[in-house]
């Protein structure tokens, strides 16, 4: 049945050379497939690979017996058991991971993501379409367009595919009707303008009897368009475009054997280079000109988007990992606060305030992200208020980074537009983005210099800028322990400031409550002033719950090395409830104050405090004592 | 326009970008070397990634004692030529208890490979190891990352990898965690054959047809690269045939079955592939003994 397409084997025998040949000039193209759980997305995969003969003889028998044993089509073969690897879903008999597979045809080798159905799987799903050229969006015939063909699509059409391939399979068990057909692509039709898919391929097809995939079917006479892979031999691939843009390569490595050679590695992500191009180095803005490409090969004569290489620059410009050379008249912008689409990936939900590791392209930078404007309800497609995002949710927020960020939106540019966020704790990735375009005011708040530096701010204090970071559960006895130190630095003629978590709380931040996101902003504010007073000269002592441990480390990243000292007020939870000297235990046990740390809000103990003091075991003055040993000298 | 990449082209560039981010991210990076075609096809693109620079990362071979001589000599030639350092690691307890595939069955592959590997790892305090596997190879092989992450005691969780997205690879991690990379996850055995050809790779000769002493031994076929040692193992002097022999896979020469063939050539060797009806790796018994799922445990359990 596919032997026209695929068929290659008496090329083989006959004349392995011309064969060979051939095959070095095939291009490779990505796509996925989606679909919901019974629309025979599998299936339709496993046939892809048995027409190309991807299957061997050995593997074959072995499909035929689980075929038999777990299948789910009685005696026949059933493709989905080939596609479907790991052990837990076997069992399950769905597929539960996005797994890449491959084949290949005369004219392209191809990479197939095999996405889940599930709702509770957008994040695979996601992470199948990021490297896409090419979605095929699989309908089953009897069922039409569902909810799930609705946020597939939506998802796609985010993650920047320009080619979506509708395909309406199990077009037998609807006799090849096409009045069924035309209803479901006409449906479609007005779903896709809605969310903004302008073009795509309709094609009705069965996997699993083979019509419309390899060569047209004569069960649907009426079907003038090509075939499945007919199809996907002939569309446009994503470098190729790329390939059309100026030139952008982010920096990843700077190669430097010997102090004669200084080349600049990277994957080129948009455009084309030649020696003699003139270039700009971005954050910098510096520009120069291409001296050569360097490969193991020797040198290129032009180099294009896809490519990866090194390449020499005629002047002695700076330019390290992060940075990106770019075409001289059309460098990307740069800016550290944004507007982003954004897709949460993790059980735990988005924090708003939360500093989050970012990457995007070779820069890594700290962010974090606004409370969002909105999420999106992804069936529905409405706008919903949204204070956070659970796992899989997709809104809209706005993202500051710590550093500036060379960019380009999304929709021009994958590779300087994307970007994923981890937990700075648990190292996980718990989300991805994409970014829209900068917010104009980043652009015109500037850094003012000034002539007197923090050096000197301290050198005439006589003294080394510290910040004092107590914490501790509500009662444990930092701010008493906090002003035993105060008091005793001050006579020993130290310039010193304390911020006390309640009287910041009757000011700078009495817009804030007790919800995690507010307690993150309140964090947040205390180290930016801790930060503006360590500048100034002074040790700043601060006595706060600062109940987790990534703001904690957001405070610390915020300063010099050796400025931060945490201290770790230990006392256990029965002690510091028991001395109550608030009263606000008993009434977070009453019900009356929600959100009590220690109660029904987590506190995270310092993993590695510079200082720990355990206030069951000393006195507050003891405990003050200890600590001031510890600082000193403190020049 | 240029024209566009080829499929080997864009292979290519993957993988060299994958090996970029990993030196560029990782504290202490080391690949792992099997002497195989993959690890040949994985060395050589190293060259590229890092040229004029050496790879700025050591070669680490995890040793059986039960490797063919040939692999031997090709792995310290290897090394020498890309200006890397070799590291060999032979699990000491293995060495002790005399472990070999006759006797010991799954045993051997366990302490010598799985726990030698792990040794290996924690004695040079390794914290990203690149090895040459690929999705095609094995059906739970498609479904893990480019970037493996793995706990401090080198296991593997299939159900909590980090979702990886465009080319960005999470590398953070903590202390005593690693990662296994994978540069050439997206290539076929036929894209490995195919750029061997292309970039005239030096493979082991043992993949090559040739006339070679071999025995049968519980059904298949096998090389006898040191009869005296084999003599010893087995209690008997095996029956020796000179054959036309190749390998389609290289393990340890008692788990890796020969086949017999006439190609000599690349080419011969390629469309002797298109034409087989068996996989790859039906020559090696590690994926049989445990039923389908064998592959998918020794990985949760460390292997590579």
């Amino acid at each position: 049945m596919s032997s026209e397409i695929y068929k290659t084997e008496d090329l083989i025998a006959e004349d392995i050379d011309a064969y060979l040949e051939k095959h070095q000039h095939k291009t490779m193209l990505r796509f996925i497939t989606c679909g919901s759980v019974d629309d025979g997305k599998s299936t339709l995969i496993g046939r892809l690979l048995y027409d190309s003969k991807m299957i061997f003889e050995d593997q074959l028998a072995a499909l035929e017996t689980d075929s038999k044993k777990v299948g789910t089509q009685g005696q026949e073969i059933d493709f989905a058991l080939l596609v479907d690897g790991l052990a837990a879903e076997r069992e399950q008999g769905i597929t539960i991971d996005v797994a890449y597979r491959f084949f290949a045809t005369e004219n392209r080798k191809f990479i197939v993501a095999d996405c889940p159905g599930h709702e509770q799987y957008t994040r695979n799903m996601v992470t199948g379409a990021s490297t896409a050229d090419l979605a095929v969006i699989l309908v089953d015939a009897r069922k039409g367009v569902l909810v799930q063909t609705r946020r597939h699509s939506f998802l796609c059409q985010k993650l920047g595919i320009r080619n979506i391939v509708l395909a309406v399979n199990k077009m037998d068990l609807i006799d090849y009707d096409q009045d069924k057909y035309d209803t479901i692509v006409a449906d479609y039709a007005a779903f896709a303008d809605e969310i903004g898919i302008t073009d795509f391929t309709a094609m009705p097809i069965s996997g699993f009897k083979g019509d419309n995939i390899t060569a047209p079917s004569a069960n649907t006479p009426w079907y003038k368009g090509p075939p499945l892979v007919a199809h996907l031999e002939a569309v446009e691939i994503n470098a190729a475009h790329d390939a059309e843009l100026p030139l952008s390569m982010p920096v990843q490595w700077v190669n430097r054997p010997n102090l004669d050679f200084r080349g600049f590695s990277g994957l080129i992500a948009t455009g084309a280079v030649k020696p003699g191009d003139p270039v700009r180095v971005l954050p910098s803005g510096k520009t120069s000109t291409v001296k050569s490409i360097t490969t193991f090969d020797g040198d290129l004569d032009e180099a294009q988007a896809g490519q990866s290489v090194t390449i020499c620059l005629d002047d002695e410009v700076d330019c390290s990992r992060g940075d990106v050379i770019a075409a001289a008249d059309a460098p990307p912008e740069v800016s550290d606060q944004f507007e982003a689409t954004i897709v949460w990936l993790d059980d735990e939900a988005m924090l708003p305030g939360r500093a989050y590791q970012m990457k995007l392209a070779s820069q890594t930078v700290s962010a974090t992200i606004a409370e969002p404007k909105y999420e999106i309800n992804v069936n529905t497609l409405e706008h919903l208020a949204a204070k956070t995002l659970d796992l899989n949710a997709i809104g809209v927020a706005e993202v500051t980074t710590d550093k500036p960020v060379i960019f380009e939106p999304y929709s021009e540019n994958r590779a300087l537009g994307g970007f994923i966020l981890i937990d700075k704790i648990s190292n996980r990735t718990v989300g991805a983005g994409m970014l829209h375009f900068s917010l104009r005011r980043a652009q015109n708040v500037h850094w003012q210099p000034t002539a007197v530096t923090r050096e000197e701010h301290a050198s005439l204090k006589n003294q080394k800028p510290l910040v004092l970071w107590f914490t501790g559960l509500s009662g444990s006895g930092k701010s008493t322990i906090a002003n035993e130190v105060e008091k005793a630095l001050n006579l020993m003629n130290r310039h010193t400031f304390l911020l006390d978590g309640d009287n910041v709380r009757h000011g700078l931040n009495k817009d804030l409550g007790f919800t995690d996101a507010d307690r993150i902003e309140n964090i947040r504010r205390i180290g930016e002033v801790t930060k503006l007073m360590a500048d100034a000269g002074l040790i700043v002592l601060t006595a706060f719950i600062s109940p987790f441990r990534a703001e904690r480390q957001m405070v610390r990243d915020m300063l010099p090395d050796g400025e931060f000292i945490e201290i770790f007020v230990d006392t256990p939870l029965e002690v510091a409830e028991e001395r109550d000297v608030k009263g606000l235990y008993k009434k977070a046990r009453d019900g009356q104050l929600k959100n009590f740390t220690g109660i029904d809000s987590p506190y995270e103990p310092p993993e590695n405090a510079d200082i720990t003091v355990n206030t069951v075991e000393m006195s507050p003055a003891e405990a003050a004592e200890f600590i001031v040993r510890k600082i000193t000298p403190l020049k | 326009m240029n024209a566009p990449l080829t499929h080997l082209q864009r292979l290519e560039a993957e993988a060299i970008h994958i090996m970029r981010e990993v030196v560029a991210e990782a504290e202490k990076p080391v690949m792992l070397y099997s002497i195989g075609k993959d690890s040949a096809v994985m060395l050589h693109i190293a060259k590229k990634a890092f040229d004029p620079s050496p790879p700025p990362f050591p070669l680490l071979h995890v040793d059986t004692t039960w490797k063919f001589k040939a692999m031997y000599d090709l792995r310290e030639k290897s090394a020498k030529d890309a200006g890397m350092e070799l590291l060999v690691h032979r699990n000491p307890e293995a060495e002790e208890a005399g472990i070999n595939p006759f006797d010991h069955g799954p045993l051997h592959t366990d302490m010598w490979k799985t726990q030698g590997l792990k040794q290996a790892l924690d004695k040079y305090g390794f914290d990203a190891a690149f090895g040459g596997a690929r999705r095609d190879e094995e059906k739970s092989r498609a479904k893990e990352r480019v970037f493996s992450f793995r706990t401090a005691s080198h296991g593997w969780d299939p159900k909590n990898q980090r979702p990886e997205l465009w080319n960005l690879y999470n590398a953070r991690k903590k202390k005593g965690e690693s990662i296994r990379v994978f540069p050439m996850s997206n290539w076929t055995e036929l894209d490995i054959w195919q750029y061997i050809h292309l970039e005239n790779i030096e493979i082991v000769p043992l993949y090559y047809s040739a006339k070679r002493p071999t025995f049968e031994y519980e059904g298949g076929l096998f090389m006898a690269d040191d009869i005296d040692r084999l003599e010893k193992v087995l209690g008997h002097r095996p029956e020796i045939t000179e054959r036309s022999i190749r390998f389609r896979t290289l393990g340890c020469f008692p788990l890796t079955g020969a086949v017999e063939s006439e190609a000599a050539t690349l080419p011969e060797i390629i469309q002797e592939m298109l034409l087989t009806t068996t996989s790859e790796r039906q020559g090696r018994v590690i994926d049989k003994d445990s039923g389908d799922a064998s592959m998918e445990k020794k990985k949760q359990e460390g292997y590579f």
